[in-house]
C-alpha cells in the first residue's frame, strides 16, 4: 500500500501553494536589501578615506564620489536601514516567526545538513522549513546585524554613546568590529546570492511569496 | 513631465553627466556629491530618478540637515569627552589639512590678534600676550577625524565659555563662526551649544608646549565633542552670530554638526 505512505516529500507538494514568505517578509527583505548594498558601498567609500588594512575598495564600487558623498549617502541609507531593521526585529519577535523558523538550532541537526549537502542528498521541498544551515546561518547574520549597527553608533556618537564605545573596547576597535561585520554581511551575501539562484523557486517566494 | 526641458532627446542623460564631470576642475567634481559619478551608484540607481544629480544632492542635503536637528537633540552639554592618561597620547599626532605643512600658515606671534566680532559686548581685539594670561586648562582627549582615523592628543588653553562670558557674548546666540589665516580662508561654524561645553578650548599648547604651527599656532580651537575639521587651526577671528554662515568643509557637503 505505497500510496498511503505519506512520504515527507509529498507533504511538500501538498502544501506548495502555502505561503512560504508572508508580505511583511517579502517587503522589509527588499528594503533591507536596498539599504544594505547603500550602505556598502557607501561604507567602501569612508574606508577608503583611511584604510584599516592595505587596501582599498576599487572606485567603481564605491556610492558617493568622495569621502563627503560618502558620508552624505551612510547618514541617509542608515535610517531605512536601521527603521526597517527595527521594525523586522519587532514583527519577527512578536508574531514568533523567529521562533518557529530559526529554532532549534542543533549541532547534530547543523552536521547532518552539511553532510547531506555534501553529498547532493538536502531536499528542497519544503520551503516552509528552515534547514539547520539555514537557520544557523540566518540567526548569525540577525546578531552580526545587530552588531554592524552598534558599532556603527558608536562611531557616530563616541561621546553621547559612549558606553557603546565601552562595549566594543575603544573607538578604534570599533571600527574593526564594524570592519568585520561588513566583511560577514557580504560574505554571507555571496552565499545567500548563490543559492538563491541554486534554487530559483525561494527567489520566486521571496519576490511573489509561494 | 517636462521637468528637464533641457535634456537633449536621444542624448543619455548618464553618459553626459559622466563627461561633463571630466571637465569639471577637482573642486567642482569633490563638490558633485550626489556620486552619480560613481559606477556604484549609476549601476544600482539606473532607470530611478535619484540618479538625477540634484534630485540625489537634494534629498542628501535634506537628510544631512534632519541629522544635524537629530544631533542637536541628542547632544548633552554634560556629557564630557573621555580623557586620557599621558601614557596613550599617540606620537608623532599627525598632521592634517587640505595642504601641505609647508603651505600652513606661518604666523609671527607680534602681529597676530584675534578678531571678536558680532552679538559681543566688547569687541576688542587680543593679543597672543593678553590671551596667555588668561586661566588655562590641560586636557588629554581624542581627535577623531572624519576619514576614521584617531588620535589622542593633549591640548591645553582658556575653556571657550569662560572666553566668551569675559568679552560679554550673548550665549542665546545661535553659533560662533570662526575664521582662519590658510589661504583659502578655512571657517567653520561651531553651535553655541557646543561652544559652551566644559570641554570646548581655546587652544595655545599641545603637549605642555607653545602649540607648533603643524597644530595651527598660534590659536586653535579645540572641541572634543566634534570631529576634528570642526577643530579650526590657525584663528583669527570669531564672530557671536544667529546666521549660518557655512563652512570650509560644511559647504562641501560634510555634515554640519558632526559632533560625536
Amino acid at each position: 500500500m505505497a500510496s498511503l505512505t505519506v512520504t515527507d516529500d509529498q507533504v511538500g507538494a501538498n502544501t506548495k501553494a502555502k505561503v512560504v514568505q508572508p508580505a511583511w517578509v517579502r517587503v522589509m527583505h527588499w528594503i533591507n536589501a536596498l539599504a544594505m548594498i547603500l550602505m556598502i558601498l557607501s561604507g567602501w567609500q569612508i574606508y577608503n578615506a583611511s584604510p584599516l588594512f592595505d587596501f582599498r575598495f576599487p572606485r567603481e564600487y564605491t556610492l558617493g564620489g568622495w569621502l563627503g558623498g560618502g558620508l552624505l549617502w551612510h547618514f541617509a541609507a542608515m535610517w531605512l536601514l536601521m527603521i526597517n531593521g527595527l521594525a523586522y526585529l519587532v514583527t519577527g519577535i512578536a508574531t514568533g516567526r523567529f521562533r518557529k523558523k530559526l529554532l532549534p538550532i542543533t549541532a547534530s541537526g547543523v552536521l547532518h545538513d552539511v553532510r547531506a549537502a555534501l553529498t547532493f542528498k538536502l531536499g528542497h521541498d519544503d520551503l516552509t522549513v528552515y534547514k539547520y544551515v539555514q537557520r544557523l546561518l540566518y540567526a548569525g547574520i540577525l546578531v552580526v546585524a545587530i552588531l554592524i549597527v552598534l558599532s556603527g553608533l558608536a562611531m557616530w556618537k563616541p561621546v553621547q554613546l559612549y558606553y557603546l564605545v565601552m562595549l566594543f573596547g575603544d573607538y578604534p576597535a570599533a571600527r574593526y568590529v564594524h570592519f568585520f561585520c561588513m566583511a560577514a554581511i557580504c560574505a554571507f551575501l555571496v552565499v545567500h546570492v548563490l543559492l538563491a539562484l541554486l534554487v530559483p523557486k525561494s527567489l520566486r517566494a521571496m519576490i511573489i511569496g509561494r | 513631465m517636462a521637468k528637464r526641458p533641457f535634456l537633449i532627446p536621444g542624448v543619455d542623460k548618464r553618459l553626459l553627466i559622466k563627461d561633463s564631470i571630466k571637465t569639471m576642475p577637482d573642486l567642482a567634481r569633490r563638490r558633485f556629491i550626489a556620486g552619480g559619478a560613481s559606477l556604484g551608484a549609476l549601476t544600482l540607481l539606473t532607470g530611478c530618478d535619484v540618479i538625477d544629480s540634484s534630485s540625489a544632492e537634494t534629498m542628501l542635503a535634506k537628510v544631512s540637515k534632519f541629522n544635524d536637528a537629530v544631533q542637536a537633540w541628542m547632544f548633552n552639554p554634560d556629557a564630557l569627552a573621555p580623557t586620557f592618561p599621558e601614557s596613550a597620547i599617540t606620537k608623532p599626532f599627525p598632521f592634517n589639512a587640505y595642504y601641505d605643512l609647508d603651505d600652513a600658515p606661518d604666523i609671527a606671534a607680534a602681529d597676530w590678534k584675534l578678531e571678536v566680532r558680532g552679538l559681543v559686548d566688547n569687541k576688542k581685539s587680543w593679543t597672543l600676550e593678553e590671551l596667555y594670561k588668561l586661566p588655562q586648562v590641560t586636557q588629554i582627549t581624542r581627535h577623531i577625524c572624519v576619514e576614521g582615523w584617531s588620535a589622542i592628543g593633549s591640548w591645553t588653553g582658556t575653556p571657550l565659555r569662560d572666553f566668551l562670558k569675559l568679552i560679554g557674548a550673548d550665549t542665546r546666540a545661535q553659533y560662533v563662526w570662526f575664521q582662519c589665516a590658510d589661504k583659502d580662508g578655512y571657517n567653520s561654524p561651531l553651535d553655541m551649544r557646543s561652544a559652551l561645553h566644559p570641554q570646548t578650548q581655546m587652544t595655545f599648547k599641545y603637549a605642555n608646549e607653545i602649540l607648533p604651527r603643524a597644530y595651527g599656532f598660534p590659536m586653535k580651537i579645540r572641541v572634543p565633542t566634534k570631529l576634528g575639521f570642526k577643530n579650526p587651526k590657525y584663528v583669527i577671528s570669531m564672530e557671536v552670530t544667529n546666521d549660518y554662515k557655512g563652512g570650509y568643509w560644511e559647504d562641501q557637503g560634510y555634515n554640519s554638526f558632526s559632533g560625536s
